[in-house]
């Protein structure tokens, strides 16, 4: 009798949880209502915050009638947000809009119908003219706009520790012509006795892949490897993984079980002369109170032309958000002259608008602000403006497969033209 | 009575298990599919076979039948040796079952982001974590890449979980030793056996049922130990993939058939192992 009961009353309580659960999210999505706006992002902690409070300051000043609600998760550079993100679109109980990088990370959201077109939007506001057309195009997918970006970040910087540098006998003001110079320069580093180029996880190898691709096959030729225009099994990316190889051997050894911050911050320790890291890496230089050209410098990647690699965060409409309206003057915030510029300045990135007062701005966003209007702008791929995720999944597991020497070269390249021939069809 | 119960574990263990098995045989890979956009079909065991013929599958099944091997042996050694040791009255012995219980307390996640630290893989001049201390102590030819090996980087890994759970073997055993009442030790001892044979013939032969929950409990751990190796590797991390990543990764790109199909290799392998428990369960109660 006493273990029925038992059985019973564990029966019970599982029934009672499987209520509370159902009762959690539809309660959820019914609270939206008019005036509150459930803004979901990955921006929990650092500079991320310090933006995500700029826009929220600015979104209550631009509508003091709607109430952001933060629908943040922390945790994974993002991985744990996408995720739940993923459950709640799949369970049709999206937030009112969500944080996205900006391309064709959002494809698979599109493809799944999870998505509204935009395009209204950047008539109402004035967006096409705001943004450059190189950017429009980028966001454009059949004819369709899906999201409105609230800044640009670039993904193919080279940061220097200039003390090394000088350390090692090279010039810290002069910029490598093209990825073989550079390479020669980070040998040199690193015959001083530092790491030449500190790196992380998989992902910051696929960033230095990524920029290395871009400088050696131009802007042209890299945006085909994704369009299909360029074949990955040709001689010029042959040499791009070559260099990549080399500059791998070059690296700190144990750079598998460190982060972006970690790699940047052997730099700022003074062990390691090179990384090539987004233009959020600036933050943690200006945070161990560094100066701009005295103790850290920073050039693009190039094998000569100016290519800027590009990725955006950007805001989306979810269908059957349960606040479409509020949604909409989120967008209207984050995508106003104000809106960018709040935010740029307290993440560290630049305002996608041409259109805005940069003076405020620091050397280093300078710097990116110019490049942006002028050079090629080409799509990362780390950061999903590229390829779709599943297609980044494969290359992060090609490239660790590569970089910790269970394939060589022919073997990488090969299963890189595989990857790129079942996405391209499927 | 026991109806309700029945009723949940039926929808929702069983059901879904079934709904698993399902999907992992559809050709479910994309976006469009998993939301209903696009018709799903029917393969069969198509994904499983294409799985198994991708070597990056295999190596990441190989990973586990290491880590599962090392983390078993390696628990259920350390553990019954602390067990033995004090299961003979010693002072101070509730201090040291604590110290070695308190391990299991600690997150996997919370203790990733420790070993992550000890298992760094530089040596030489840039050495930190065990490495560093191998130096220290002048025991140089001890260092090692750790989890960075591509082959047996795994067993790097069974380390922290060797450390975590070889605690709660030892707790198993112990309750194992003082399961054996004190009256069967006397009457083997007036039969004039040896200290030696009093273990052998009469105490380890009633070890056998703690022995076998606790290889099942172990092993149903190391298939479970995603968040263990997140922690300290990376998803897309060559050298420690195993299957539960692969699973996570494919649901991450929204190819949930092959995720699925991860899924039911696990719990394939599982089965292989619980199942025999169960009958020799089974076959013990009804004897």
């Amino acid at each position: 009798m006493r273990r029925r009961n038992f059985l019973l009353l564990s029966g019970g309580g599982l029934a009672a949880a499987g209520l509370a659960a159902c009762g959690g999210s539809g309660g959820g999505g019914g609270e939206g209502g008019g005036s509150e706006v459930e803004v979901f992002t990955w921006w929990a902690q650092g500079s991320e915050k310090a933006g995500l409070d700029a826009l929220v300051a600015q979104f209550e000043k631009d509508y003091p009638d709607l109430t952001f609600v933060n629908g943040s998760v922390a945790g994974g550079a993002g991985s744990a947000a996408k995720d739940m993100l993923q459950s709640r679109l799949q369970a049709g109980d999206p937030p009112d809009t969500f944080q996205a990088h900006a391309g064709l990370e959002l494809a698979d959201y599109v493809d799944a119908g999870q998505l509204e077109d935009v395009s209204d939007l950047y008539e109402e506001y004035g967006l096409t003219e705001a943004f450059p057309s190189d950017l429009v195009e980028l966001l454009t997918l059949d004819d369709m706009i899906y999201s409105v970006p609230s800044n640009i970040h670039r993904s193919n910087v080279v940061w220097t520790n200039t003390a090394v540098l000088e350390a090692a006998g090279i010039d810290p003001t002069a910029v490598p012509a093209d990825v073989e110079a550079f390479i020669a320069d980070v040998e040199k580093a690193a015959a001083s006795g530092v790491a030449g180029l500190s790196i992380g996880t998989t992902w910051t190898q696929v960033n230095l892949l990524e920029a290395v691709l871009m400088a050696d096959l131009g802007s042209e030729a890299y945006n085909g490897l994704w369009t299909g225009g360029t074949d990955w099994s040709g001689g010029e990316v042959t040499t791009a993984l070559e260099h990549f190889e080399a500059l791998i051997a070059l690296t700190n050894t144990d750079r598998d079980g460190l982060d972006w911050t970690d790699a940047t911050q052997m730099q700022i320790d003074g062990s390691a002369a090179y990384s090539v890291m987004g233009d959020w890496a600036v933050a943690s230089f200006q945070q161990a109170e560094m100066t701009d050209g005295e103790d850290y410098g920073y050039f693009p990647l190039s094998g000569g032309e100016p290519i800027f690699g590009f990725l955006a965060d950007s805001f989306t409409l979810p269908v059957g958000a349960p606040n479409p309206d509020g949604a909409k003057a989120w967008l209207d915030t984050i995508s106003s002259q104000e809106g960018q510029v709040a935010f740029s300045l307290a993440k560290g990135s630049i305002p996608a608008r041409t259109d805005v007062d940069t003076a405020e701005f620091p050397a280093y966003q300078q710097t990116a602000i110019e490049s942006y209007a002028q050079d090629a702008i080409s799509p990362s791929l780390a950061h999903g403006a590229a390829t779709p995720v599943a297609w980044l999944n494969d290359i992060s597991d090609a490239t660790s497969k590569f970089t910790t020497g269970a394939s060589d070269v022919s073997g990488y390249q090969e299963e890189l033209a595989t990857i790129a021939e079942s996405h391209a069809s499927a | 009575m026991i109806l309700p119960s029945i009723l949940l574990i039926g929808i929702f263990v069983y059901g879904l298990l079934g709904v698993n098995f399902w999907t992992s045989m559809t050709d479910n890979h994309s976006a469009a599919q998993a939301s209903g956009r696009e018709p799903v079909a029917f393969v069969g065991l198509t994904n499983y076979l294409d799985l198994l013929l991708t070597e990056d599958f295999r190596h990441s099944l190989a990973n586990l039948v290491l880590f599962t091997a090392a983390f078993l042996v390696g628990a259920m050694a350390i553990g019954f040796v602390w067990a033995w040791l004090l299961e003979r009255p010693l002072p101070g012995g509730r201090l040291f079952q604590t110290v070695y219980l308190f391990p299991m307390a600690v997150s996997f996640v919370a203790s990733g982001v420790v070993w992550r630290w000890l298992l760094n893989s530089n040596q030489g001049e840039n050495a930190s974590g065990l490495n560093r201390l191998f130096q220290m102590v002048g025991l140089d030819f001890l260092q090692n890449p750790w989890w960075n090996n591509i082959t047996f980087g795994i067993l790097a890994i069974a380390l922290p979980a060797i450390w975590q759970l070889s605690g709660y073997v030892m707790a198993l055993f112990l309750a194992g030793f003082r399961g054996v009442p004190d009256e069967l030790r006397e009457a083997a001892r007036m039969d004039g056996a040896s200290e030696w044979q009093v273990y052998r013939m009469v105490i380890f032969p009633q070890l056998t049922p703690v022995l076998m929950s606790a290889i099942v409990i172990i092993a149903h751990m190391s298939l479970k130990s995603f968040d263990l190796i997140m922690s300290i590797s990376s998803a897309s991390a060559y050298q420690t993939k195993v299957p539960a990543v692969d699973m996570f990764l494919f649901k991450s790109g929204f190819d949930y058939a092959n995720s699925a199909a991860v899924g039911a290799f696990l719990l394939i392998i599982i089965a292989f192992l619980i199942v025999p428990y169960l009958v020799q369960q089974h076959r013990s109660r009804t004897r």
